[in-house]
């Protein structure tokens, strides 16, 4: 139990992967709840990345933490600008009225 | 011992404002809570021997992304009550699916094996010689630096799709235009006109 190892970072990892992913699920209503959730999970995917990297002394992994990081700070960027404009277009942000863009 | 002791405290931080963010009832308490998981992750980060990768966390995570949230939550103008509603009616499913996701995450983690050919595709220096940010460096700019360029030119579409999803140009607001000011000519501008002394135009 004193001794921190691997496992105790993967566990941590996959509870915060859990939690994101039922975060989805229990505000499926809400898209900014939703997009925060998927940045739980890309945390939890980096912490992975590092804890893989540090234990098997593999700087290649840290590198891909970067550009997780990158990728998810762009798409937090854009899908917080569309939510801006469809906010501006139908006064409200209720997922379940964006199925009406079909096609 | 005293690592330990971090350890667990930063992890149960990091879950427990996890918690937080899918359950609170204000999004501006989520986004808060999701800096506080953002900052105790980082610290997980510090205590693994990845300080970059932590320091880029705080950098790029709580200094652009939750700020970029709490805007944008702020600035909409949203009845969130309204959005909770049906949050007890997919509790059960949601519960059912993180439990088999845990489930299935826990025994990933519980049995898998590496091979031992595939230890040391890219041997991290000695971390009593080179810090992790030298180390970093010097693998990014050599070996990845094409993907490394790539990365900033997602982050340059990121900015000009958010930019060009966003800007209007409203009717109404009187703007200066710079080209008009410079095509005008003396011609149809300027009017000379003859006055005679004592009278006035």
């Amino acid at each position: 139990m004193l001794e921190i190892g691997l496992a105790h970072y993967l566990t941590v990892a996959a509870v915060l992967f859990t939690l994101g992913m039922f975060g989805i699920f229990l505000n499926r209503k809400n898209v900014i709840i939703i997009m925060m959730s998927i940045e739980l999970m890309l945390l939890a995917v980096n912490i992975n990345l590092v804890t893989f990297s540090v234990f098997l002394n593999d700087l290649v992994g840290q590198i891909f933490a970067l550009f997780v990081l990158t990728v998810a700070a762009a798409e937090a960027a854009i899908g917080l600008a569309i939510l801006v404009v469809y906010f501006r277009n139908r006064g409200s942000i209720a997922v379940e009225d964006i199925n009406l863009m079909k096609g | 011992m005293i690592q330990a002791l971090i350890f667990y405290v930063f992890a149960a931080i990091t879950i427990a404002s996890g918690v937080m963010v899918v359950s609170s009832r204000n999004p501006v308490h989520s986004v808060l809570f999701l800096i506080l998981a953002f900052f105790n992750a980082a610290g997980l980060f510090v205590l693994i021997g990845a300080e970059f990768i932590a320091m880029i966390l705080v950098v790029v995570y709580v200094g652009a992304v939750a700020v970029l949230f709490l805007f944008v939550v702020m600035m909409l103008d949203i009845n969130f009550v309204e959005l909770r509603q049906g949050f007890m009616k997919y509790l059960p499913i949601g519960l059912l699916i993180g439990v088999v996701i845990f489930a299935e995450l826990f025994f990933v983690v519980t049995s898998w094996v590496i091979a031992p050919d595939l230890i040391t595709a890219a041997p991290a220096p000695d971390p009593t010689a080179v810090t992790n940010t030298h180390a970093l460096g010097a693998l990014l700019y050599t070996r990845y630096v094409y993907l490394f360029q790539s990365a900033g030119l997602i982050l340059l579409i990121a900015m000009i799709g958010a930019i060009v999803l966003t800007l209007r140009s409203r009717p109404g607001v009187k703007r200066q235009r710079i080209s008009a000011q410079l095509s005008r000519t003396t011609e149809e501008t300027v009017e000379v006109v003859k006055v005679q002394s004592g009278e006035g135009v």
